[in-house]
């Protein structure tokens, strides 16, 4: 366990002011359960999940109200018992205001757990372990809530090597991730075993910034005790953001998994240390994730960690920490790449790391955006690589498909950049903006394609339609002078036997049946087409390979 | 209301400009200290004209007047104009060569971040052009007498007494004039204008805006790739010519403590707006600038190469850093990763 780590680093960063002592000086402390719980359905990357309840059922702690649409999706728990009272569009718990469908459940007080068995993954096999899993509802509770089961296989080249979890916690203010290891070691290291036997991999990183040496000594503590050898506990240098599933990668083993790759194809495989012990409490001891560690700090007298039950209002939870008068607003995640709400009235979820709240005075406006000075700041600190003004010129331009030349899909949205820039630019924003325009081009793109497509193809066909009938039509005349000639021949010889007519008959039947069947060998018009045309096609489709394979859902897998 | 980041790093425009200029302080000093307060006049003239012209520009443009004023970006450019100029340059050139920086070369093209051309050097360029006699007028050594050098900007100008050729100038004109017979040597040592290193006075000068430099350079606002790209370059030609033939050409360290090199190295170089901003790129623009400033230097007509290299250099900075590109995170090695 003392092995020391070789540690690679990354690129760029920033060290803002941590802020996180506040939060840590008490234990977590269990939020009261609310008077209503509004659950939203969707929590998960992937399709959002089938209601399972409706108005009037009775619910138990831990009994799934929502399954998983498929595999790339994950199931919602009711977080205690009670009636449900709706199945009703709720305000999400999004910048953008919208509202989706939530389960809204009246506790009863009496919380009470749904009947709760140890899942034996050793005996069970991996499909039915990951089955489990998804059914259980664990996802990445680092803020990207990827479906967890997705990622519990082993890459397309068999074994992994390294399982990296992810305690670095580099946001300001967030602590969830830290009192869960000073307080939580010994289950989390076991949730981390039950990972690394899934993965076949043959070591656990835990990397952890240092700006945490209680929670480093809990685990290496921890790993004592589970007498592990293949698991190390790696203290990495506290630079935001470090924490960035690539970055962390990187600092631990100096593999770069590029944009839109998966890390397993390098034999890594990286999950959040909260999700290690939500993994622990589903296989151990048989529960769903319903509740999840969440930091309430910023603007507020005494800052804590709380462990909350999944739909339990933010304005609840704040109220617990006695937020000062002068609040204005309420963020989901950190003071880096946090999201304000659209109101303080929306419910935890399983994304939910952190609860900032917020002043003028804490986060005062940033003063006037001045022209970019070129200065390289942006730069210097990006943790990507990227040229970060070039990408801001382009995308404030409006021209996106140059944003793109310069990686603009490469960006994580790290927001070192904005905060460095001399000129004030919320150079984020542009980013954000830009990438939802590609994707709105990108769509109706798409569905121009497919329209223009049809158009190509009509034109293709009529340019062949119109071939075949020159090509009929010269026949047609051909035949004809042949008639003439035939029927000069004729006058001259005697008239066509019957039989001959019929055996005529016979040809002509026997050429339209095989030009039928071509025809359906090739239902798709494209059959009989000059190599030009053919050469068309193939350029028309490979435009669109291409168009479809930019679409590609940038789905984030980081933890 | 704005979205994250809700913190930002307490930087702006202006403290970088301020910085810029307070690295400026150590070099003025000794200026002063070899060559009178002269300078000084020149620098409040510079200063007040920027301050003007930018308001105007800034007013004619629609833009936030105060805003835009308070960044300091216009006194940057009014210091180093007074800086690159004859500190006895009679007060319109002075006033001439803001204006074009600031109307021409900076407003006219957008303004703040838009310039393509650095500023001060376009100050400089024109007015050599224009005026090359006035603008090879330097002090001569140890006149640092206040009236005469007033007189000799706001006039009435008598010179005679207290200018001389720049080191630069003298060199040239000595051993690459038609029937050059000298030598290094024989100049050198032929002229109360060299000092021990560079030229007199002005390797003190150039010492102490390497100081400013140095403290750029701790403060991050500039990085070491352009100052020491540009540096080298001047070091290793004019070394290597040298080596080659020391009758014809001067050694490495005249070329670094004279003229405009040490400003040039950390001040003017290193323009962000106008030069390269990829890590390569800084070292390919700014050895392009070390390169033509010894070939302007040697063979030109100009007393000093540094503007015209710097606005040659400007030129193709978009071109150098199209094809500069630092490869982004996860594509530096084809196979994708494994170090
Ligand atoms: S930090 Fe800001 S001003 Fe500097 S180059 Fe980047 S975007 Fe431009
Ligand atoms: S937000 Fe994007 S561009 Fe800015 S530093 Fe982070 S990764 Fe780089």
């Amino acid at each position: 366990m003392n092995v020391v780590q070789k540690l690679f680093g990354f690129h760029g960063g920033v060290k803002p002011n941590y802020n996180k002592e506040a939060s840590t000086r008490l234990p977590i402390a269990a939020a009261p359960a609310p008077t209503r719980l509004v659950i939203p359905l969707h929590q998960s990357i992937g399709g959002p999940p089938r209601p399972l309840v409706k108005a009037g059922d009775r619910v138990l702690k831990g009994q799934r109200i929502g399954d998983a649409d498929g595999d790339v999706s994950s199931a919602v728990h009711a977080s205690t018992s009670g009636t449900v009272i709706g199945v009703e569009m709720r305000l999400m718990p999004h910048t953008s205001g919208l509202s989706a469908m939530c389960v809204v459940i009246e506790p009863d007080g009496r919380d009470e757990w749904v009947e709760r068995k140890p899942f034996d993954f050793r005996a069970a096999t991996p499909t039915a372990t990951r089955d489990y899993l998804r059914d259980a509802g664990v996802v990445g509770l680092g803020g990207a809530v990827f479906p967890s089961h997705l990622k519990l296989n082993a890459g397309k080249q068999g074994r992994l090597d390294t399982l990296v979890l992810n305690g670095a916690e580099c946001e300001p203010f967030i602590t969830c991730d830290d009192v869960l290891m000073r307080e939580r070691a010994d289950p989390l290291l076991r949730g981390a075993a039950i990972m690394r036997e899934m993965l076949e991999a043959s070591r656990v990183l835990v990397g952890i910034e240092d700006n945490k040496p209680e929670a480093i000594a809990a685990l290496e503590a921890a790993a004592k005790r589970a007498n592990d050898a293949s698991i190390q506990i790696v203290a990495v240098p506290t630079r935001y953001p470090a924490g960035g599933a690539k970055q962390l990668i990187r600092a631990l083993t100096g593999i770069e998994v590029p944009h839109g790759e998966r890390s397993t194809d390098y034999g890594v495989q990286c999950f959040n240390v909260g999700t290690a012990y939500a993994i622990y409490e589903a296989i151990e001891l048989g529960q769903p994730l319903i509740s999840r560690i969440v930091t309430v700090a910023g603007n507020v007298g005494q800052a804590r960690n709380y462990q909350v039950l999944f739909g339990t209002s933010m304005r609840d939870l704040v109220a617990l920490c006695s937020p000062l008068p002068d609040t204005d607003r309420i963020i989901m995640g950190g003071p880096m790449m946090g999201f304000r709400m659209p109101s303080d009235d929306v419910p935890v979820v399983k994304a939910t790391n952190c609860v900032l709240v917020g002043s003028q005075k804490l986060f005062p406006p940033p003063p006037p955006e001045m022209p970019c000075i070129r200065c390289g700041e942006c730069a210097k600190v990006c943790p990507a690589d990227l040229q970060p003004f070039e990408m801001y010129w382009f995308a404030r331009a409006r021209i996106f498909g140059k944003a793109q030349e310069y990686h603009l899909f490469d960006c994580i949205e790290c927001g070192c950049c904005a905060y460095v820039c001399p000129s004030r630019i919320p150079l984020v924003d542009y980013y954000r903006f830009a990438k939802s325009e590609i994707w709105a081009r990108e769509v109706e793109k798409e569905a121009a394609d497919e329209a223009r497509d049809r158009y190509e193809f009509r034109l293709l066909r009529e340019e062949r339609e119109k071939q075949e009938k020159a090509a009929k039509l010269a026949a047609k005349t051909a035949a004809g002078r042949e008639k003439a000639a035939a029927a000069l021949a004729e006058a001259e010889k005697p008239a066509r036997t019957p039989e001959e007519e019929a055996k005529h008959a016979l040809i002509a039947a026997a050429l339209e049946r095989a030009k039928a069947q071509k025809d359906q060998v090739h239902p798709e018009n494209t059959g009989n087409l000059t190599p030009e045309q053919q050469a068309e096609i193939a350029a028309i489709e490979a435009r669109r390979a291409e168009i479809r394979e930019q679409a590609k859902p940038h789905l984030r897998q980081d933890d | 209301m704005n979205n994250s980041p809700y913190f930002l790093q307490p930087a702006s425009v202006q403290s970088v400009m301020l910085r810029v200029l307070l690295a400026l302080i150590p070099g003025i000093a000794v200026y002063v200290w070899f060559f009178g307060a002269a300078i000084l006049v020149q620098i409040a003239l510079a200063s007040v004209t920027a301050l003007l012209a930018e308001a105007a520009m800034l007013k004619l443009r629609g833009k936030p007047v105060m805003m835009f004023l308070a960044d300091g970006s216009a006194l940057v450019t009014a210091w180093l104009i007074a800086l690159t100029f004859p500190p006895i340059a009679p007060w319109w050139l002075t006033v001439v060569g803001v204006l074009a920086a600031i109307v021409i070369a900076k407003h006219l093209y957008g303004g703040l971040g838009q310039n393509p051309f650095n500023p001060a050097m376009v100050a400089f360029a024109l007015m050599i052009v224009a005026y090359p006699s006035l603008m090879s007028q330097w002090p001569a050594v140890g006149f640092t007498e206040f009236l005469p050098q007033w007189q000799a900007i706001f006039g009435p100008r008598q010179l005679d007494a207290i200018t001389m050729a720049t080191p630069l100038d003298a060199l040239r004109t000595a051993l690459h004039t038609a029937d050059a017979r000298a030598t290094v040597a024989g100049v050198l040592g032929s002229s109360a204008s060299f000092g021990n290193i560079g030229g007199k006075g002005w390797e003190w000068v150039a010492a102490g805006y390497c100081v400013g430099g140095i403290y750029l350079l701790q403060q991050r606002i500039i990085t070491w790739h352009m100052p020491a790209a540009f540096l080298a370059t001047l070091f290793v030609i004019s070394g290597g010519f040298a080596l080659y033939d020391p009758t014809r050409f001067v050694g490495p360290s005249f070329h670094l403590f004279t003229g405009g090199a040490m400003l040039g190295a950390f001040f003017i170089v290193t323009d962000p707006v106008s030069g390269c901003t990829t890590p390569r790129g800084k070292l390919i623009f700014a050895a392009g600038i070390g390169l033509l400033t010894w070939i302007i230097r040697t063979f030109g007509a100009y007393p000093d190469g540094i503007a015209f290299a710097v606005l040659l250099m400007n030129i193709a900075a978009p071109l150098i850093d199209m094809n500069t590109q630092p490869p982004v995170f996860g594509h530096k090695r084809k196979a994708g990763g494994r170090p």
